[in-house]
């Protein structure tokens, strides 16, 4: 468990960041910082690398150069130490198509090691927060979009992350979606949050930093 | 970088090829049993053991590729792979000749050795397709590195099972090669040997020269922002 | 990190509820094997079986009814953002390898539960051979799981996922199968069974088993990796 004299430090620290595709850069020199309990919001046009930063950050990619350290962890030797501790909401809503939304949860509660007792109580709670309390035992194919990513904002926070990665975490919400979403995964009091959108109005507002990502020039932080 | 050295190696590989053919043609005497065709021995059987060799150099690159995550090692388990499968299709005909002209079909099943040989030459085929079929660069290095390992241990693995399935039904029909072998026979096929592992060397090597020549221009066309000309191979891997 | 027992139970037992709810494969693997029998009874025009032929046509409609629930292993993972949900666990990642292989031996304990029976309905005259067949079932299930496993999670992140676990796994495979036919062939000859060689086979088989186990345990770690 992390130890209290690391929150001193900066909750993600990237220094000179790189990711190639091949022989193509994807990432080219990406520098920032982000205090814990502050939000980051990464902006740029298609192909620009967000997704790619928000993946590195998330162990999911590795980095082809350049330091990258979460939560005190240094990517990607220490990746196995910081896995139980980001939560990671992608493109993908990351939920087995032939289980209902309640059995996903209580199979991510495993795979995280929750104990039973709590993670009934705990899936219980995010299911009314993300308003899917009804429909939790349809099959998650059987669902909307929008409540697709309902059900994965609750998988994306089930364990208690003390760092979140949102990569566009309104997609297909709807404007009440978007309400609930905020509770669980908006800003807020001690809440580290990285968030990649192409919707920059929304969310410059809750932004302590913007990472602006622009393809072949260097990252501006602001 | 891959080009050093690549000259004496050829040199030395004619000559040794050179020297062990005229061992085999005019040193090696004619076999009691089977005659002339006999000598075709002095070329599959070398051929053979370096293409096997080669297969399980590929795994042992793929490993250090593996653990070291350099490229550099999956081009050189890709070109090891590639040339023993080359040397395999010899292998095939030089044993279906050799099938033909002593025991007059041009495939015998109760041959262990040939027979395995059969499999693992069909496993390694595949390792093409495998490579075409994965998109992304890093990963087709990955999992073509895992292929080799998985292949490099099915290697002794399938010659002890063909072995025991074959060996109660026949005879073996030379199971001792090298037991029964005069000595000039015996330094005719050792000069052949080292012929055919410095002929694999030098075409790992040569293979590994041009691939990293062209990946070389390939780098320098596009950092002149020069249009790449023609698509590169999807299998092979790049060589910096 | 999840204990490693948590998080194979919770992996497993996803697996199994999600063939149970939707019968993917299970169905089409005894529905593929059986007809096979069919195609086999007139492809050698014979109605019964014994010896090398019987153990033959089975061991070659095992394999290749195998490979399709080989085939849809990893489709589950993949369907929703590519293993991502296993990779973002604090998990260590073999477990993966553990789980799959796990379930697929169970996919084709119970393929042969339904279809070793009617193959002895079929073709043979004499079932006594069926009892040591199990071990030598369960030795070849173990071995399969653990190349099938390995090619299947690799398969389907190409882009030809159907055509990749065939061409690769019948090649892998053989001394499998040498072993399984060579282990079955005396089990089912025509004047009752007989344990020629039975234990070397085993022997292979579980040397098999073992190799490629290990290399599985060993390499799956860098197939997760992007």
């Amino acid at each position: 468990m992390p130890p209290a004299q690391e929150k001193a430090g900066p909750a993600i620290s990237v220094a000179g960041l790189r990711r190639d595709y091949g022989d193509r850069p994807a990432l080219d020199g990406v520098d920032l910082e982000l205090a814990a309990g502050s939000s980051l919001v990464v902006l740029g046009p298609n192909g620009a690398g967000k997704t790619t930063l928000l993946r590195i950050l998330a162990t999911l990619l590795r980095p082809s150069g350049g330091e990258v350290s979460v939560l005190g962890c240094s990517l990607p030797d220490e990746a196995w130490k910081l896995r139980g501790r980001i939560g990671y909401l992608g493109h993908e809503p990351l939920l087995y198509r032939d289980l209902s939304g309640r059995e996903n949860l209580r199979f991510g509660s495993r795979l995280y090691g929750i104990e039973r007792g709590a993670a009934e109580a705990r899936i219980e709670e995010l299911l009314r927060a993300v308003g899917m309390e009804r429909r939790a035992d349809e099959r998650v194919a059987e669902l909307s979009a929008g409540m697709r990513q309902r059900i994965s904002i609750a998988r994306c926070v089930l364990h208690e992350p003390e760092l979140l990665l949102l990569d566009e975490p309104d997609s297909n919400l709807d404007a009440e979606g978007r309400e609930l979403a905020r509770g669980l995964i908006g800003p807020g009091p001690g809440r580290t949050r990285v968030v990649v959108t192409h919707d920059p109005e929304r969310h410059e507002a809750e932004a302590d930093q913007v990472l602006r990502l622009g393809i072949g020039e260097r990252a501006v932080v602001s | 970088m891959y080009g050093k050295g690549l000259k004496p190696l050829s040199i030395a590989a004619v000559a040794m090829l050179a020297l062990s053919l005229s061992l085999v043609f005019f040193y090696a005497p004619l076999d009691g049993d089977q005659g002339f065709i006999q000598k075709i021995f002095y070329v599959h059987v070398p051929l053979a053991i370096t293409a096997l060799v080669g297969f399980v150099a590929g795994g042992v690159f793929a490993i250090l590729h593996l653990r070291s995550n350099d490229r550099k090692w999956d081009a050189y388990s890709y070109v090891a792979i590639h040339i023993s499968v080359i040397f395999g299709v010899a292998v095939l005909i030089t044993g279906a000749i050799w099938a033909k002209a002593s025991w007059g079909h041009w495939w015998v099943w109760d041959e262990p050795t040939l027979v395995s040989f059969l499999i693992v030459f069909l496993l390694y085929a595949t390792y093409y397709p495998f490579r075409y079929a994965i998109e992304d660069r890093d990963r087709q290095a990955r999992y073509a590195s895992v292929f080799a390992v998985t292949a490099g241990a099915f290697v002794p693995l399938n010659f002890m099972a063909v072995r025991m399935a074959e060996s109660l039904v026949h005879p073996r029909t030379f199971a001792t090669a090298e037991g029964g072998m005069p000595g000039e026979m015996m330094l005719t096929f050792l000069c052949s040997l080292v012929a055919m592992g410095l002929l694999w060397t030098t075409l790992v090597k040569f293979e590994l020269t041009a691939k990293s020549a062209s990946g070389q221009v390939k780098r320098l066309r596009r950092a002149l922002d020069a249009p790449v000309a023609g698509g590169s191979s999807r299998i092979a891997p790049e060589v910096s | 990190m999840t204990p490693s027992r948590t998080a194979f139970a919770a992996i497993l037992a996803k697996d199994l509820r999600s063939e149970l709810r939707t019968l993917q494969s299970l169905p089409a693997m005894a529905l593929f094997a059986v007809t096979t029998f069919v195609v086999f009874r007139f492809g050698l025009d014979r109605t019964s079986l014994s010896g090398s032929l019987a153990s033959g046509v089975l061991w070659a409609t095992l394999l290749f009814a195998a490979v399709l629930g080989i085939n849809r292993l990893f489709v589950s993972e993949r369907e929703e953002g590519g293993f991502d949900a296993i990779r973002l666990a604090p998990i260590d990642r073999t477990v993966l390898f553990a789980a799959k292989a796990a379930a697929l031996v169970i996919y084709l304990a119970a393929l042969e539960l339904v279809t070793v029976p009617i193959f002895a309905i079929f073709f043979l005259e004499d079932a006594a051979g069926l009892g040591p067949l199990v071990a030598v079932l369960l030795l070849a299930d173990l071995g399969l799981a653990a190349t099938g496993t390995l090619i299947s999670s690799m398969a389907v992140n190409s882009r030809a996922r159907d055509l990749l676990v065939p061409l690769v796994l019948l090649p892998l495979s053989i001394p499998l199968m040498i072993a399984a036919t060579g282990a079955t062939e005396p089990l089912l000859s025509l004047g009752g069974p007989s344990y020629d060689r039975f234990g070397t086979w085993l022997m292979v088989l579980g040397l098999y088993d073992l190799i490629f186990g290990l290399v599985g345990y060993a390499v799956f770690d860098f197939l997760l990796e992007d």
